[in-house]
């Protein structure tokens, strides 16, 4: 199978405009139409022009009936072909992701040791079922391993090319609907119906069909109906008080001052910037099972990381032997040494390598039994025997306490200066490990985390944007100080247990805040589920997955920051916009207004600021412009206004600046670019 | 524009400034219970009346009250008014009020609009103004301020089911702030030389040997209550150019320090109730923002001399002093004018039909912007917090966040009441006034675009609870006293209905603090946001009708035509 990455698709892609274009079309239908009040009424309009139009041919306003009818029926047009823009782009991420599902073929089996299948379609499957899946097969849906283990390739969904292992049990049993077993036999419990899986969640919200309306979004298209509303009031009476000065307004002169006031910009584009703030999301590589929780993770104010993997680099590294006065360094790092050759984690081999660099050490010549000792949870250290002399090494009391068994004293009376070493190591935000010979103390082993470079300054950025970022982490509070100073975290959660992160996430939002996470293990998932916007790792459990409202196919729990950028870019191009839209109107006021009244109240020409050429053509222009800036503006809605970190005051200020100030000012100059040309082609 | 004036309209601001805090601190002690001078009389009038003082209201039983306390004002006030021949102190024998006009002058009274389609001294006895109206200028304003508490307390609390008790609102705001207050600038009234008496008018020969009649009557306790209540109607036709209505140049900055006094003071009681007096400074330079742009506007058109007047040969230095009362001058008369119809009282000193054309426009302005620029009691407040929540909507949006306002989500349920709250003005001022148009166009006297502007500032004033009038049209007749009691009624109670549905909204949701990504909404960027967005929403509403009315009428006087 081969790896379907969703592609950076250009701005405008050929054939996604070609079908956008028929889209437009399809989607006059009014049951579509209706969901959008906005685009309803001037469908509505746009039919009463028409038929005013066909009703009037060959009468005084003719011509410019006409093409301020052809104009309505554009504006509709413009706004689905940006909606069917943004579909169409959401698409084409989409069929990737489906191309792998939809071929599928499951082996349903009765149990877990049943040797016998029965071939059905993957669409076919319901939760609860138990398939089989060897090398080469597709993972017929989303489920948990619950017998065997088995590489997998997962790139289809990840675009990471090595296979991860899945087995049954602990923390990496999900697997995904749509990858490929490469090795070894394992059979899944499917824990998703048909159609549910988060992928098919996806998949319908880039492309639109089955987008709900996000919070915010409802909201919103309250504050433009009510605009609208006031609006045909404004112009529904303008009749009666016109009629007293002596004017009577054409009908279709009233439709046209009628959908050039309402916020058809907006309007137009409204479903667009939605269905293309899941694309970006998409295009990161975060599935978002719901618009509402991409909206949540704009309003973030606490962020949870675990400190392993998201802030330091997963594995600590030896940074220095810290010899009690009486030993050698040398002996310090041999013993050290020693106990790590065979040590594969990769703490293990750090030590290794620290002492080989330190001190040019290499590994024995055969000749001497080495036998060595795994670490368990139990003894809580490992080692290894060489020639009958036991070399240990481990957290200090167990070390401390071994050490004082074989000597044949009772526990307690540890060197002070081994105490010292041991807090100092953990003060610096380091793993204090204690290695012994025999029964004599030799020092300490300074492990140190190591801060994932240019975190801090993601902090930074994090702050600036008035989010407070937490740390997680099991270790003392000693250690958890140094490393979150280190890191520039805000506060951490030392010692943590999933009941402890729990419990901090639902204090937090007692006092109003929206807690956002990422976790990967099956014990997260209750925290995932508490909080606001919980991410799960793709690489964790299918629990995790099903409970977090975002799964990031990279496993990167720093991309939580990308995500709440995105989450405010699509609130910030919904109000810029909205607000360009509402700015618009005081320019078409001021070339229809006088348009309207010339006859009756020739002193009205003081208001044609634009020196319109003439009414109609003063009319004709606004509506065209109307409709222009709506095919104007979406590569803005497409692509989200530009988001750069910063305080609440500031991005206000910038974006009134550009939105409401230019909103103000654009449409006087585009207008009247139109009507010199609409004058200069005699359109009327 | 002499620097008289300018000086005189800076101590006018200075002087409301000052007083704010003042009033505002102690407004907001009465709201939390902390005012107990009137202790006994207090409990006494809650064991009266049987209400719980302890049991506080969901906001839709804080409406219920709220409406039923109102139906029953109305209807008192409408019985006296058809009952006036039978009752007591009515020495100038006044017969009962048709009954399309006591309809119109009830629910004038009770929405605290007291638009008055009548002449007061030809009209009504001085029961029907004593026991009827000043009555319900007590209560109407009473009863905007207690709205505006229950918002406030709505902001201020924390997943609350309850917003206040609408009676305990009610009578406190009455005992301990607008009786005293009322008393106390009655007595400055009657120094200053203001008739409060039950004696028949009297007769008198004047110098020239003509035979008049003076009226007098109760004035200064109605007078007291009118300015301070944002309520305006006066006990004579003319209002407060008439002598015995505002005797001196004294009681003339009283006065007009009343209008403003209460409504400016409870932006800062509002302050100290969601405990960040920042906020309400914030809604205080938005209100004075506005007050000050419109008051400069006016100020200037009006010290222009009428250019048709000057080309008829006219000495212009004087300025246009067409209807207004030269003991005032320009000045005083416009930031009456101003002051006025920014805080809905519609109480005048001068005759605002006379205006020069954008003179008189700004008056209708400062009522068709929503009758926010500090606005009535109680009401100017709520119906700025109705703009604040659109504005906050769409700077939250903007900054990229679910909007809040003192740590309150905006989500669309309170954008929805908002936005019915807006919607009222062009219905009542364009629909009705429409309708009106269409059904009585005979009413207007004056023709061409002033004719329009006097009919617009008609539902205009009616649906801002105004009260104040251009003349030269007439009002009461069955057509326009139905039509302008709906305005009215409209713009009352369609508004205090969704702003205590917010009200109870949120005050059931969770406090959220602030955050470096919340939009603070203290500072100078929030105020001129939000000033814009009443600025753009009222501009876009009623730009046409303007257009047709004054805006015209200014560019044809350019060419010396009157009308």
């Amino acid at each position: 199978m081969s790896i379907h990455r969703p592609k950076e698709l250009s701005l405008f892609d050929g054939a996604i405009l070609g079908q956008a274009a028929k889209d437009a079309v399809v989607k006059l239908d009014p049951r579509q139409l209706i969901k959008n009040p906005v685009m309803f009424a001037t469908g509505l309009v746009a039919v009463l022009s028409t038929a005013l139009t066909l009703r009037d041919a060959g009468g005084e306003h003719f011509a410019v009936m006409v093409q301020i009818s052809a104009w309505l029926w554009f504006t509709v047009l413009f706004a689905n072909f940006a909606e069917a823009i943004a579909e169409g782009r959401g698409k084409a991420q989409a069929a990737a992701l489906r191309g792998s599902k939809s071929s599928a073929v499951a082996k349903k089996v009765a149990s877990v040791d049943a040797r016998d299948h029965q071939t059905l379609a993957a669409e076919k499957l319901k939760a609860g079922d138990l398939v089989a899946c060897e090398a080469g097969d597709v993972i017929p849906g989303d489920g948990d391993v619950v017998a065997g283990i088995a590489t997998v390739d997962e790139s289809a969904i990840t675009g990471e090319s090595a296979p991860v292992i899945r087995e049954s049990g602990g923390d990496r049993c999900a697997v995904t609907g749509g990858t490929r077993v490469v090795s070894d036999r394992i059979v899944i419990r499917i824990t998703t119906n048909p159609g549910e899986s988060f992928l098919d969640r996806m998949i319908a919200l880039v492309e639109g069909a089955k987008r709900q309306k996000t919070p915010n979004e409802i909201a919103l298209t309250i504050l433009l109906v009510g605009m609208s509303l006031i609006f045909l009031i404004v112009v529904g009476t303008l009749p009666a008080w016109a009629s007293y000065s002596g004017t009577t307004i054409p009908m279709v002169f009233l439709i046209a001052l009628f959908v050039t006031l309402i916020p058809t910009t907006i309007g137009g584009l409204l479903s667009a910037i939605g269905i293309a703030g899941m694309d970006r999301l998409v295009k990161f590589n975060v599935i978002a099972k719901s618009g509402r929780s991409v909206e949540a993770a704009g309003d973030i104010d606490v962020l949870l990381l675990d400190k392993t993997g998201t802030i330091t680099l997963g594995a600590r590294q030896a940074a220095e032997f810290i010899p009690l006065s009486n030993v050698n360094e040398r002996d310090l790092a041999e013993a050290a040494f020693l106990s790590s050759l065979a040590d594969e984690t990769p703490e293990g081999k750090s030590i290794v390598a620290l002492a080989k660099s330190r001190f040019g050490l290499s590994e024995p010549k055969s000749g001497g039994t080495m036998t060595f000792i795994p670490f368990s949870a139990h003894t809580r250290m490992s080692g290894v025997d060489v020639n009958g002399t036991e070399i240990r090494k481990g957290a200090s009391d167990s070390i401390t306490t071994y050490v004082a068994e074989k000597a044949g004293r009772t526990p307690g009376g540890v060197p002070k200066e081994l105490v010292q070493s041991v807090e100092r190591v953990a003060k610096a935000g380091g793993t204090p490990l204690v290695v012994a010979r025999g029964d004599r103390l030799l020092g300490v082993i300074h492990l140190k985390d190591i801060i994932k470079p240019g975190i801090r300054e993601r902090f930074a950025t994090l702050r600036a944007m008035g989010i407070k970022t937490v740390m997680v982490t099991g270790d003392n509070p000693l250690t958890a100080a140094a490393i979150a100073a280190e890191a520039g975290v805000d506060d951490f959660l030392a010692e943590a247990t999933p009941e402890k992160k729990l419990e901090l996430i639902r204090d937090t939002q007692m006092g109003g805040r929206l807690v956002a996470m990422c976790g990967d293990g099956s014990n997260d998932a209750p925290a995932l589920a508490q909080a606001d916007v919980g991410v799960a790792m793709n690489t964790g459990t299918q629990a995790a997955r099903e409970a977090g409202n975002m799964v990031d196919l990279d496993s990167d729990p720093t991309k939580l920051i990308e995500i709440v950028m995105i989450g405010k870019q699509l609130l910030m191009s919904r109000g810029s916009l909205t607000t360009f839209s509402i700015a618009n109107d005081v320019a078409k006021y001021f070339a229809i207004i006088p348009a309207l009244f010339l006859a009756s109240y020739p002193q009205l020409q003081a208001l044609n600021v634009m020196n319109l050429a003439s009414p109609q053509s003063a009319i004709l222009s606004a509506i065209i412009f109307n409709a222009l800036i709506i095919i104007a503006l979406i590569p803005l809605a497409l692509k989200g206004v530009k988001y750069k970190p910063a305080s609440a005051e500031k991005l206000l200020r910038r974006n009134l600046l550009v939105y409401g100030v230019g909103g103000l000012a654009v449409p006087f100059i585009g207008i009247k670019v139109i009507d010199v040309l609409v004058a200069a082609l005699g359109l009327a | 524009m002499d620097a008289a004036g300018i000086l005189q309209i800076l101590i006018y601001i200075a002087v409301i400034a000052a007083l704010t805090p003042l009033l505002g601190g102690y407004m907001a002690k009465v709201y939390e219970g902390q005012a107990r001078f009137l202790g006994p009389v207090e409990r006494g009038l809650y064991k009266v009346c049987g209400v719980d003082t302890a049991r506080e209201q969901h906001w839709t039983g804080y409406t219920l009250s709220l409406l039923a306390f109102n139906l029953a004002g109305w209807a008192l006030l409408f019985g006296i008014q058809r009952l006036q021949g039978w009752l007591p102190l009515n020495p100038a024998e006044m017969a009962a009020v048709p009954p399309d006009l006591a309809f119109n002058t009830a629910i004038s009274f009770m929405t605290n609009t007291n638009w008055q389609s009548y002449g007061g001294e030809s009209t009504l006895s001085y029961l029907t103004q004593m026991v009827g109206l000043t009555v319900q200028n007590f209560v109407s304003a009473a009863t905007g301020m207690a709205v505006v508490v229950a918002l406030i307390r709505g902001f201020a609390s924390a997943s609350a089911r309850t917003i206040g008790n609408f009676y305990v609102d009610l009578v406190r705001s009455t005992l301990y702030i607008l009786l005293p207050l009322s008393f106390v600038a009655a007595l400055f009234l009657v120094w200053q030389g203001m008739p409060q008496n039950f004696d028949t008018y009297t007769a008198a020969t004047t110098l020239e040997g003509a035979n008049q009649v003076i009226a007098q009557g109760p004035v200064a306790s109605q007078v007291a209550i009118k300015q301070i209540g944002s309520n305006g109607g006066g006990f004579f036709n003319v209002n407060s150019s008439h002598p015995f209505e505002n005797p001196t140049p004294l009681s003339n900055i009283v006065e007009m320090t009343f209008l403003l006094m209460l409504a400016a003071a409870l932006t800062n009681t509002f302050g100290r109730m969601v405990k960040d007096q920042r906020q309400g400074w914030a809604i205080f330079a938005a209100m004075g923002l506005m007050l000050v742009i419109g008051l400069g506007v006016t100020y200037w058109s009006e010290v222009q001399a009428n250019p048709a007047m000057v080309a008829a040969g006219m000495d212009g230095t004087l300025g246009n002093m067409e209807g207004k009362e030269v003991r005032f001058g320009i000045a005083n008369s416009t930031i009456w004018a101003t002051a006025t119809t920014a805080a809905s009282n519609g109480s005048v000193n001068s005759m605002h039909d006379s205006f020069m054309p954008l003179g008189g426009m700004l008056p209708m302005i400062n009522m068709l912007l929503g009758e926010v620029i500090f606005g009535g009691v109680g009401a100017g407040l709520y119906g700025m917090l109705i703009f604040v929540v659109v504005a906050v909507f769409i700077a939250g949006l903007m900054v990229g966040r679910t909007p809040e306002y003192l740590g309150k989500k905006i989500e669309s349920k309170e954008v929805k009441l908002a936005m019915l709250a807006v919607l009222i003005f062009p219905v009542g001022v364009l629909g009705l006034g429409a309708a009106s148009l269409l059904g009585m166009p005979g009413a207007i006297q004056d023709g061409g675009p002033h004719g329009l502007s006097e009919v617009l500032y008609g539902f205009t004033s009616a649906t801002a609870n105004n009260g104040s009038a251009f003349a030269g049209w007439t009002a009461n007749n069955l057509v326009n006293n139905t039509l302008l009691g709906f305005a009215m009624l409209l713009g009352r109670f369609v508004v205090i209905i969704p702003v205590l549905a917010i009200a109870g909204a949120v005050a059931a949701k969770k406090s959220v603090p602030p955050s470096a990504g919340t939009f603070p909404t203290h500072g100078w960027l929030f105020v001129v946001l939000l000033v814009g967005v009443i600025l753009v929403v009222g501009g876009l509403t009623f730009f046409p009708v303007l257009a047709l009315g004054p805006i015209v009428e200014h560019l044809m006087l350019g060419a010396h035509t009157l009308f």
